[in-house]
């Protein structure tokens, strides 16, 4: 664990910044309620309010992590780690949303560049497009796709996954593109000499050639794909999942909920992305090519 | 033409159009290759050896004249398999073992499981790489990677070897060792070998026929039939019958660089 001082030391110098940014952004409000009880505030307990307050501008780490205990591992401990009061459970309706989304944006992406590198048709006219549809705002895009999706019947997960997926198959597209092009003239050549049919190719060249690319889009891929789970949970009336947590948050005020919900929602981020760099080591270590 | 002949050109062309103008890469180029030659190509760059070379691999297509490899088109040849071709990198696939990159024609081929085993071994032992079927590109040095890729050219049955400058990129004495295992190769096997180079000792060397080609257009300006004996030790290039030959190739070079001028 040579990195592990460094990481540390980051960690640190940001949890001292965000103390100090929560002493500033809080004292405020600490100062308004002393002076509206006539008290003078001494700097300990100004400190000390503005660490403890119910909903604070910006809570201290220490509250969110409490917030994240109470409603994970210490539900677990009562066994009720999956009640939807839990964010294993919202974390877990988001997760799905993601997963399904990511599949279905990776399957679209992968099918959309062997469509560009293999038709003529295809190379010249979809990218344009391709390109255009990231360009609109997703959160214009999200509330048409749930309602009109739900306007034929289909509701639950499908319109969240769509949403991802909507995000999620343009890195892909563009990924495996230049992946699927990366044989070179040579090696495509050398195929033509074996008499290879355009199958054969595809499966023993251009396939095998495009995975260093595919892992790469796939990483930023999943990371979009969450981020469109979120956002499709937010038009859908604050049900559940992470997007609705942080939704219900900002109603109320609860901050605390909020930066408990993005700090899950990172670290489900990050876990699934790692799950992918997992893969992409084990694969391109079995290939030779690691 | 014998039925010997293996290779046969007349008259061929070969006019690429480009933005400034039309450029011609072969001109008039007529040649027979026999059955067991060990043909050289030498020329100055752009002069349509390796261009030449393309055409009988039906990797690039003549404008004019005609073309026969083993008695049909460049185009049936080639799917027919009737030709190995060596390309002047090694390219192997840093995702396949050396064995996985010679099994690999084999298997888009459609050889038997067993029938790839049994060829994979046998040729990994004529380019004297026997042990090394499990290891992968890199780490093997850029003499071994050029000798695997000739192993598989050597893997399926093809009578013709095309081999487009296969030691240019490698120091001069690994080239000589590939060059001598390259004959013993070729008397073991009696393949008819066409061969790219630039250099003019590799070329006489090696050949049986000795090709000189010049530039703008493309074009066949000497053809030199070898008088050297078919077993060659390497001191052979010190003997006056071989510095002959090199100066008559060198002057066919220059006397064809002069009137491009």
């Amino acid at each position: 664990m040579r990195n592990l001082l460094p990481v540390l030391t980051i960690v640190a110098t940001l949890l001292a910044l965000w103390y100090a940014a929560a002493v500033a952004l809080n004292a405020q409000w600490a100062r308004d309620q002393a002076a509206r009880a006539g008290e003078t505030l001494t700097i300990p307990a100004l400190i000390n309010d503005t660490w403890s307050q119910d909903k604070p501008k910006l809570p201290a780490p220490h509250q969110v992590a409490v917030e994240i205990w109470q409603t994970t591992g210490a539900m677990v401990l009562e066994g009720r780690g999956f009640s939807k009061r839990s964010l294993f459970y919202h974390s877990w309706i988001t997760f799905s949303a993601t997963a399904l989304g990511f599949v279905l944006g990776t399957a679209l992406g992968i099918a959309l560049a062997i469509g560009i590198v293999y038709n003529r048709t295809m190379d010249m006219s979809v990218m344009p497009w391709v390109i255009a549809s990231q360009t609109i705002p997703i959160l214009a895009i999200a509330p048409m796709i749930i309602v009109v999706l739900n306007a034929v019947g289909i509701s639950g997960l499908l319109p969240k996954a769509m949403i991802s997926m909507y995000l999620s198959f343009f890195p892909v597209v563009v990924g495996m593109v230049k992946g699927l092009r990366s044989p070179t003239p040579m090696q495509l050549d050398q195929m033509r000499t074996w008499n290879a049919s355009a199958n054969q190719t595809f499966w023993r060249l251009r396939l095998p050639s495009s995975m260093p690319y595919l892992f790469t889009s796939l990483k930023v891929g999943m990371a979009a794909s969450l981020v469109g789970a979120i956002v499709g949970e937010l038009p859908t009336g604050a049900v559940a999942g992470l997007g609705a947590r942080l939704l219900a948050g900002s109603y109320y005020g609860q901050t605390i909920q909020i930066w408990s919900a993005l700090i899950m929602a990172a670290t489900l981020a990050a876990a699934l992305v790692g799950l992918i760099g997992l893969i992409q080591r084990i694969t391109l270590k079995r290939m030779g090519m690691a | 033409m014998s039925s010997n002949t293996v290779i046969s050109a007349r008259n061929l062309s070969l006019t690429f159009q480009t933005g400034d103008g039309p450029v011609h890469a072969l001109k008039d180029v007529s040649l027979e290759v026999q059955k067991g030659d060990f043909v050289s190509f030498i020329g100055p760059s752009g002069c349509g050896k390796t261009t030449f070379l393309r055409c009988m691999a039906d990797l690039e297509h003549p404008t004019g004249g005609s073309l026969t490899v083993n008695g049909t088109s460049a185009e049936d040849a080639r799917r027919s398999r009737a030709y190995g071709y060596v390309f002047q990198a090694a390219g192997l696939y840093p995702w396949r073992t050396i064995g996985g990159n010679i099994r690999l024609p084999l298997k888009i081929m459609g050889y038997g499981r067993y029938d790839q085993d049994a060829r994979v071994k046998r040729v990994l032992e004529l380019v004297d790489l026997a042990g090394f079927e499990r290891k992968y590109p890199w780490q093997l040095s850029g003499g071994m990677q050029q000798r695997a890729s000739i192993a598989r050219a050597l893997a399926f049955d093809a009578d013709i070897l095309l081999m487009d400058e296969p030691f240019g990129a490698l120091d001069e004495i690994v080239r000589d060792h590939l060059n001598e295992q390259l004959l013993q190769l070729w008397e073991r096997t009696n393949k008819t070998i066409c061969f790219v180079t630039h250099s003019i000792p590799e070329a006489v060397y090696l050949s049986t026929k000795i090709v000189v080609m010049s530039p703008r257009p493309g074009r066949i300006t000497d053809v030199i039939e070898s008088t050297l004996p078919k077993h060659r030790p390497l001191d052979i290039r010190e003997t006056p019958e071989f510095l002959n030959i090199a100066h008559r190739v060198r002057e066919g070079l220059r006397a064809g660089h002069g009137d491009a001028v």
